[in-house]
């Protein structure tokens, strides 16, 4: 086995096993290139046919590309697809030109899975995340329990040895499992290029710019880059100095800013 | 190319975050921005560049200076790719230091050569011995606090060597290093002439990485039971040996034999072999009944099927345990409610045994668990098979223990 296969059948070994502690499962898909990615593996853990939803957070902030990729696919994966919105908040005209961009995270993104969470009661949510994307990702456990408030006790997280993980969320009102967490950015673009997993145009580069992570629209920034293909890519990021998230300003508006969005919810 | 992971330990402030900031830095492990974002932190806090803020980036780890919880980080060198996992050294966060070091298939232990030895440094040395670490390195880090001495370095050396000879191993190398400067880290130190062994990276690069047991005989652990179309698949992992389509296996401890009728992968169908390390499923030519935790195993050479496990387990719990408590031992997709028919307890720092016939188990103490199942659990010996020699034992719910399994057992 090469260092991909090694990463997809740990990754294929960890879904199996939330499914098979929880069946109230969704995984949550960002339509960026990890969770689209994480969606490819769980097909392949599931023989093309996932037992459960696929969910995607709304904020209506997303790039145009986005909705077209996220339609296109799931009618073409058969994906039972469960869009959710905090509806309230964007009445009460939440948005990123009159708020701060923790504030839109908080309300639109982590505040709307919430409200999904409670309403389809779900046990347990896979997310794409990984180590190398962040710091405070890094600490994170492949099987990571969330309290009724959503909140993430990041000072005491539960004893995960080797791949047995903690399957009581008793206290806790859902887990958060993340097959993912053993890869870096560089891995997943190897991998999408041997699989050929259909990933959105707005990774490759247009007019000397490209985007190398995607959130919303008013707060994500494209990095220069003439790289027009997976491969261009992969060669990129091997010489590349700038962190991947560099271009998502929720993570920088003060020092811990992403500590304080994790510890309220946040992915 | 595949990777290396290793975990650093060591007494808390011994310097294990700053040796890892001193790794990435010299290994240009370090995007600009983010050798930026650290320089501003530090300067926020009215300090230097810090190293250690690299791995510690909670804001109470910063503040407080002290390591919390275990991360993960990736750097490489020539030779291969690594990943470091850094452990905290505070034994309040013992459970999040023998998370990381889970993980791991080699381990640096770290010693301040002023303060010496310590009380974690020698409880981090036994938990890597119970996980069944053998590949160990030992830093004797802050070598300018003690005059870059031969003298301390020879004294602290002979030692480290007394402490581990309890645990029946044997550190690889013993090397003097400044951490904060880089010192017999990624680069040879000057100021310490008379040292003429490896550097820790040179060290690293030593050390090997384990391949699958791909050459012993099938073990193939289930792990649920999928219904796709017609078919009833039986998905799980080989941990052992090479599964093959036509091959005949025994599900063990059912002992119900059968013919694997076709392997089932997405995307690759008509696979007619895998390996150990493939999650795969199978479909069987009989109708057999079969749930997770059955273990598929090669008919003419079976595991061993254990009535009875003995072993020693470092409890991670913040709860004692009480010798009357039903326990759980989960091992590989295995699990069974167990009785303790005999429990020693052993203080993990010193190694002594504390009570022989002990009806009472404190955190961080290690256990001699005899423990009987409540059904036959399929073991093998962990040097054997790693996958099946290691075991977690949980308490109402929550992992609280865990160990490996090195003796023959009894054989069913």
């Amino acid at each position: 086995m090469d260092h991909l296969d090694i990463l997809e059948n740990k990754s294929i070994h960890i879904i199996r096993e939330a499914y098979k502690q929880f069946h109230q499962l969704g995984l949550l898909w960002s339509i960026g290139k990890d969770s689209t990615t994480l969606l490819w593996l769980c097909r392949k853990a599931f023989f093309g046919n996932l037992p459960f939803p696929v969910i995607h957070i709304d904020t209506t902030f997303k790039f145009p590309e986005m909705y077209t990729f996220r339609d296109h696919w799931a009618k073409e994966w058969k994906l039972n697809l469960i869009i959710s919105k905090n509806q309230e908040a964007l009445d009460r005209g939440i948005g990123y030109a009159t708020h701060d961009a923790i504030t839109c995270c908080d309300e639109l993104k982590t505040k709307a899975l919430k409200q999904l969470i409670a309403q389809k009661k779900f046990k347990a949510i896979l997310v794409g995340i990984r180590r190398d994307e962040h710091g405070i990702r890094a600490k994170e456990r492949v099987f990571s329990p969330r309290s009724e408030n959503f909140t993430w006790n990041y000072k005491n997280q539960p004893t995960e040895l080797w791949d047995q993980y903690n399957s009581s969320a008793e206290s806790s009102d859902h887990m958060r499992i993340h097959p993912l967490l053993h890869w870096t950015e560089l891995d997943i673009w190897e991998y999408i290029k041997r699989e050929n997993i259909p990933i959105n145009e707005l990774y490759f580069a247009k007019n000397g710019k490209r985007y190398r992570s995607l959130g919303c629209m008013p707060i994500t920034k494209p990095i220069d880059s003439t790289a027009t293909t997976v491969d261009a890519i992969i060669a990129e990021l091997k010489t590349t100095k700038t962190a991947e998230r560099a271009g998502r300003s929720q993570d920088k508006e003060t020092a811990y800013a992403m500590q304080k969005l994790r510890s309220l919810g946040y992915m | 190319m595949n990777t290396l992971n290793f975990v650093i330990v060591g007494h808390v402030d011994h310097g294990k975050s700053t040796l890892i900031g001193r790794l990435l830095y010299d290994t240009n492990a370090l995007p600009t921005d983010r050798v930026e974002e650290l320089k501003a932190a530090c300067n926020a806090l009215g300090r230097e560049l810090e190293f250690s803020f690299i791995t510690d980036h909670l804001q109470e780890e910063r503040e407080q200076n002290v390591t919390i919880d275990t991360t993960q980080i990736k750097f490489k060198t020539q030779n291969r790719d690594y990943t470091i996992i850094d452990a905290p050294g505070h034994k309040e966060f013992l459970k999040n230091m023998m998370t990381g070091a889970s993980q791991a298939e080699a381990a640096a232990l770290i010693v301040d050569a002023k303060e010496g030895v310590q009380e974690q440094t020698r409880r981090h040395a036994s938990i890597i011995a119970l996980l069944g670490i053998k590949q160990v390195v030992v830093l004797l880090n802050k070598m300018d606090l003690v005059e870059f001495s031969k003298e301390r370095f020879d004294q602290l050396k002979a030692q480290t060597e007394t402490f581990f000879k309890t645990l029946d191993m044997t550190p690889a190398h013993i090397i003097p290093i400044v951490a904060k400067d880089g010192d017999n880290c990624a680069n040879p130190s000057t100021r310490m002439q008379w040292y003429s062994g490896l550097t820790f990276l040179e060290a690293l690069d030593q050390f090997t990485i384990k391949e699958k047991p791909t050459n012993k005989p099938l073990r193939y652990s289930v792990q649920d039971v999928y219904k796709v179309g017609e078919k009833r698949i039986l998905v799980g992992r080989v941990e052992a040996g090479v599964l093959k389509s036509g091959q005949k296996i025994t599900f063990l401890p059912s002992n119900k034999q059968t013919v694997v009728k076709t392997i089932e992968v997405f995307g690759n169908e008509g696979k007619k072999e895998a390996e150990a390390g493939e999650c795969i499923g199978i479909t069987i030519s009989d109708p057999l009944f079969i749930e997770r935790g059955e273990i598929a195993c090669a008919v003419e050479q079976p595991p061993i099927i254990a009535q009875k496990i003995e072993s020693n387990v470092f409890w991670f719990s913040s709860k004692n345990f009480e010798k009357k408590d039903k326990i759980t031992i989960k091992l590989a997709t295995q699990e069974a409610s167990c009785r303790v028919e005999q429990l020693e307890r052993i203080d993990s720092s010193t190694f002594e045994v504390i009570e022989h016939d002990a009806t009472q188990l404190c955190p961080t103490e290690i256990g001699r668990f005899v423990l009987i199942p409540e059904k036959p659990i399929v073991i093998e010996d962990f040097n054997e098979v790693e996958e099946l020699g290691r075991f977690v034992l949980e308490l109402n719910g929550e992992a609280a223990g865990g160990g490996i399994v090195v003796s023959k057992q009894d054989k069913a």
